[in-house]
């Protein structure tokens, strides 16, 4: 029932796929189903219109029926027009010859824009800036102790103001402040507010007129529905916004809002925001999206985690043998280490390719990893090497010494053969290369 | 037949109120429908030069549309029409009429949407995602609840976010209700306990329980919810008599998911719909409703405290089809 965008199309395209002949009439089914996943992933009505119908023109147009494999054609077109609706590359911000560069961030009530404004400050020493934040959220109560708060934790400046309630000021104040303290970069965190509210889309516009921002970021909430184009356009017209930040992509929306929005106003986005920690803000790669819509994983990102988590050498070594087709106890230990230190599970899972159908349901609890770790170090270490070998009373044992019951151990066991019969596939080539993906990317 | 506040408390209609009553309704429509406005004319619009003709595909077309732009979903769009096509409507005004009736239907399921404030102390508990507007709500229906009346201690059970208490003490100042913190980091069920400990010793009517903010998907986070829950109903049987789940209007289809998912966690007992003023429709409410049968409870149109009002499934489809009246 709640199928994911991508399960959605590559079952509707896995379909297609299989197919030596496609008649209109297949095709028009195809289409209408992939009309109505994109509109359950919240995408625009009428983007999701526009896109089908091109769709449908290049199938006809370029006699697809009728060549040798329709299926893969079809695939191939919708990939393209969903990676030039994304967009492709990643976008990144402006920065001012004369500092500081001002960042004004907007959005609704809600969106996750002082959480957001700390993350990006924080993003930006990471890089070697030095940001400072200015509270110009005057509306809500205690919205300034919020990102002083925010700001002592990831010991970044804020200057605030609780002597005035002109947002204005505050921002001049800001920029003085920077200006004095030799900060490069300053970020001003507004308060929400809803694009048809004619009072505070006028004070925020006032606040851009007056810090002259070199960037301004539109925060918007990843499960928004069908209003994210109205709410873009009317934050587009008043404050010509040049970049969004997608808030709290970590949830299970399927995320058609950015489809939209990039649709409709043409701007790119350029981070996502996906956690509760300061440290969950990822550049925002278009293209990797498309693919993750589509099924094909996120290869790109995962690599870049892996390699800021895994020694190279061990990943080599672990790369060589699952190229093999090899899946040890203790390459599985060694994968699930090196998974952990590359954050909560449940988001590297999703950029697996092919897994994110597999591990659909699966809820992954980080206690249960725990386990998972207790029930294999129980293990010898010829048994690691050959599970084949773990029988009955060896089990019990395992279950005894791990703390844990038979059937748990049971089902870890259960769990290898099915990742080993993965790696196997994955070895003889049936989903995609990660080296090759990723060199092919790289080249962009 | 308009819902006030006497109604969604369970309370006897002061006589003032009943006097008041049309002229509040009016207000309420009048609020509803400058919130609405812009949807209605989002939705008019949608419809502008539309002739309905039951023959015509397209115009059935435009119709799912119109729908699908409102965050009703494809589900509930499908038996929004199907219900519609059974009525076999000849006219623009047939489908307005039949519209109506359908959506009032799908938002107000069966399910009683007062409020239940039967017990001494009655304990609230509000979940929602991270900025659906909980915090907010609760200070403005405390606000409500003290104008009926009643005595009103808030717990500031979100001890995650960054100045979240602060946010919600000042709300309890304005209200003029209790307030009953924590440190921050402290485990939320534990503020939940002390509330209703000071409920009892104190006398209060009702506790309202603000939790932190939290994505449906992050299990471990659930799962602390669902133990604010269970220390709660350990403290005081029966309790919590209402789970109201905050929902933003501009949310889409993922709505379905959240109210879905803190069901499960927290038996959720009604929807509170907030951000109705801006351009959303709010749709996702017909969704929910038609799948899971759970009532709208309260929806917020504002900023201002009276912007809080009990939910009306009728006004809200007649704004949502565009036939607020315009008086």
């Amino acid at each position: 029932m709640f199928d994911t965008l991508s399960d959605k199309l590559q079952s509707i395209l896995g379909d297609l796929r299989g197919r030596g002949t496609i008649s209109e009439d297949d095709l028009n089914k195809a289409l209408r189903e992939i009309r109505l996943a994109l509109l359950e992933a919240d995408v625009n009505f009428k983007v999701v219109k526009d896109f089908v119908a091109s769709i449908k023109e290049r199938a006809l147009g370029q006699d697809v029926l009728k060549s040798l494999t329709p299926g893969q054609q079809v695939v191939k077109i919708v990939h393209d027009e969903l990676t030039s609706l994304m967009g492709q590359g990643s976008s990144k911000l402006a920065f001012s010859g004369r500092p500081p560069t001002v960042i004004l961030m907007c959005g609704l009530q809600g969106s996750g824009k002082t959480t957001a404004s700390a993350k990006l400050a924080l993003h930006l020493r990471k890089e070697g800036r030095a940001p400072a934040l200015v509270a110009c959220d005057l509306q809500r109560p205690a919205a300034i102790d919020q990102l002083e708060t925010l700001g002592r934790q990831i010991q970044i400046p804020v200057f605030a103001r609780r002597d005035t309630k002109d947002a204005v000021e505050v921002a001049r104040f800001g920029v003085e402040q920077s200006r004095a303290q030799g900060r490069d970069v300053l970020i001003v965190d507004t308060a929400g507010r809803l694009h048809v509210d004619e009072g505070l889309m006028e004070e925020l516009v006032a606040i851009r007129r007056e810090v002259k921002p070199t960037n301004v970021l539109l925060v918007l909430d990843a499960m928004t529905g069908q209003d994210a184009v109205n709410v873009a356009e009317a934050f587009g017209e008043r404050v010509a916004f040049d970049g969004v930040i997608f808030s709290k992509l970590d949830g299970d929306s399927r995320g058609g809002a950015a489809l939209s929005v990039k649709a409709v106003t043409g701007v790119p986005i350029k981070f996502s925001s996906v956690g509760e920690k300061l440290d969950q803000l990822e550049v925002f790669h278009p293209d990797r999206m498309a693919s993750r819509i589509l099924g094909m994983g996120d290869v790109l990102t995962l690599i870049e985690k892996a390699e800021a988590a895994a020694e190279a050498d061990e990943q080599e070594e672990l790369e060589r043998r699952l190229r093999q087709g090899i899946l040890t106890f203790d390459d599985f230990l060694k994968s699930y280490r090196m998974m952990r230190r590359m954050g909560p599970l449940r988001n590297v899972v999703s950029m697996i390719p092919g897994l994110g159908k597999q591990m659909q349901g699966l809820d992954v609890n980080e206690k249960e990893l725990a386990r998972v770790e207790a029930i294999i170090l129980s293990m010898t270490p010829d048994e690691r090497s050959r599970p084949e070998i773990i029988n009955g009373s060896r089990r019990a044992r395992i279950a005894k010494g791990s703390g844990t019951t038979v059937q748990q151990v049971n089902q870890l066991l259960n769990a290898r053969k099915q990742m080993q019969k993965m790696v196997k596939q994955m070895s003889r080539g049936k989903m995609p290369n990660l080296q090759s993906i990723a060199a092919q990317q790289r080249r962009r | 037949m308009s819902r006030t506040w006497a109604e969604l408390l369970g309370d006897e209609e002061p006589p003032e109120e009943a006097e008041e009553r049309v002229s509040r309704r009016r207000r309420l429509l009048g609020r509803l429908r400058t919130g609405l406005s812009k949807s209605r004319r989002a939705i008019t619009s949608g419809l502008t030069g539309w002739r309905f003709d039951p023959d015509d595909l397209e115009s059935w077309e435009q119709l799912e549309e119109v729908l699908i732009s409102a965050d009703c979903g494809v589900r509930a769009t499908a038996e929004i029409v199907r219900q519609l096509e059974k009525r076999r409507p000849k006219t623009d005004e047939d489908v307005f009429d039949g519209l109506e009736e359908i959506l009032a239907d799908l938002c107000a399921p069966a399910g009683e949407a007062a409020l239940d404030l039967s017990a001494t102390p009655t304990v609230i508990l509000v979940v929602g995602v991270n900025g659906a507007g909980k915090t907010t709500t609760i200070g403005k229906l405390a606000s409500r609840l003290r104008e009926s009346g009643r005595t009103v201690i808030v717990a500031a059970a979100d001890t995650y976010r960054a100045a979240a208490e602060e946010q919600l003490e000042i709300w309890a100042k304005r209200a003029g209700a209790d307030f009953v913190g924590s440190t921050r980091g402290q485990d939320p069920a534990a503020v939940a306990f002390d509330a209703i400990e000071a409920a009892r010793a104190r006398k209060r009517d009702v506790v309202i329980v603000d939790t932190a903010g939290r994505l449906h998907t992050q299990t471990n986070l659930m799962e602390e919810l669902a133990k604010v829950r269970r220390v709660i109903a350990q403290k005081l049987e029966g309790a919590p008599h209402e789970t109201l789940l905050v929902l933003d209007a501009t949310t889409g289809q993922n709505g379905l998911r959240q109210a879905q998912l803190f069901g499960e966690s927290v038996q959720v007992t009604g929807v509170a719909l907030t951000k109705l003023d801006g351009t959303a429709k709010g749709g996702i409410v017909v969704a929910i409703g038609h799948e899971l049968g759970l009532p709208v409870k309260l929806v917020g149109v504002g900023e201002a405290i009276e912007d809080l009002q009990p939910f009306d499934a009728g006004d809200f489809a007649r704004a949502l089809v565009g036939r607020a009246e315009d008086e």
